[in-house]
């Protein structure tokens, strides 16, 4: 390709009027051996292009462990709130159990106290019963004193009887 | 569609996705991130990808778009700066004497290009669609493609020669 041409090409290219055959052609001089000295900037700028062109996307493209990772998150979420759910029922459940074996106690309990201090009150009742035996025996026995006083006091009047009828008889 | 048919539409653009993303998001990292999520995005609207006959201007669209994306996100956190300090890491590591190389002298005229002429030339320079094509990936007239195209290359042409001036002078 002769210089004229390759000049006039570069004219069309800083316009931005080559097609992509024209800019092929380009491509091929400047990177290909000899470049004219006045077009050195040329031989940068396509260098610099070709170049370029080179560099590739090294790593490979991941489509579907991200997607997995993602639903195992989903997955694990739900797992964890019906777990959630279970643990708050079951612990709600063992509460009422542990609320109602308490309140049985309580009962248990207060029934006991009462049992108790019914008890006590029999004793006391019994204990009300013999002192009223025993007051009843005293009143037998004083019943009894007093019988023998009574006795003892019709002997007196015996006495006092006969007495007199002595005095009387001394008296005559 | 299953994942083979699809690898095999989508395998053979791969590369331009990925240096596309790499001229806008400049590392290489980022750029390798960004093709993966690409990948990723038109494989879950796969059923979708049937309804376009060019698929591949359709994933240079999105890559487009979703580099732009990535960039506003950047800039809205401040990000820049920490991206900057990672480029200068980079090319610190590459001999000095290839900092002075003409590949990267372009390259860096290139990044200096503003977004859209950047891409433009990606487009034309390097991966030679022809206008049709850019027209739809970049959604621009045919005329303003030109004209940005045009600039962009006289923005680049000239910045050499200068350089080259100097050097020799």
């Amino acid at each position: 390709m002769e210089l004229a041409n390759i000049e006039k090409l570069l004219d069309k290219y800083l316009d931005a009027e080559t097609t992509l055959q024209e800019e092929n052609i380009l491509r091929n001089y400047f990177t290909t051996g000899n470049v004219a000295p006045h077009l050195q900037e040329y031989g940068m700028m396509f260098g610099y292009f070709k170049q370029n062109k080179s560099e590739t996307y090294t790593k490979t493209i991941q489509l579907k462990p991200e997607n997995t990772r993602k639903k195992n998150w989903k997955w694990l979420t739900v797992a964890a709130s019906v777990a959630l759910l279970i643990s708050v029922f079951i612990g709600r459940q063992e509460y009422n159990k542990y609320q109602q074996r308490k309140q049985f106690a309580q009962i248990k309990e207060a029934l006991e106290q009462v049992s108790f201090n019914l008890n006590k009150g029999n004793d006391v009742l019994y204990a009300v019963s013999d002192n009223l035996n025993k007051g009843n025996d005293a009143l037998y026995a004083v019943s009894n004193n007093l019988n023998k006083g009574n006795d003892a006091v019709t002997k007196l009047r015996i006495y006092e009887e006969t007495a007199n009828t002595v005095i009387k008889k001394v008296n005559y | 569609m299953n994942q083979s048919d699809f690898l095999k539409v989508v395998i053979p653009f791969k590369d331009k996705v990925f240096r596309l993303a790499k001229r806008l998001l400049v590392s290489t990292e980022e750029a390798e991130d960004a093709t993966q999520e690409l990948f990723f995005k038109l494989w879950k609207n796969k059923e979708k990808l049937s309804e376009y006959n060019n698929v591949e201007a359709f994933a240079m669209t999105m890559t487009k778009n979703y580099c732009y994306d990535r960039l506003k996100s950047k800039q809205a956190s401040n990000l820049t700066l920490v991206h900057n300090n990672y480029k200068e890491k980079e090319t610190s590591l590459d001999k000095k004497i290839e900092q002075e190389d003409s590949v990267n002298q372009v390259h860096k005229l290139i990044e200096n290009l503003p977004e859209q002429q950047k891409i433009i030339i990606q487009l034309r320079d390097i991966e030679q669609y022809d206008f049709d094509e850019i027209c739809k990936m970049v959604d621009m007239k045919p005329t303003a493609v030109r004209v940005a195209l045009s600039r962009a290359r006289k923005t680049i042409r000239e910045a050499l020669i200068k350089k080259h001036n100097y050097g020799v002078s």
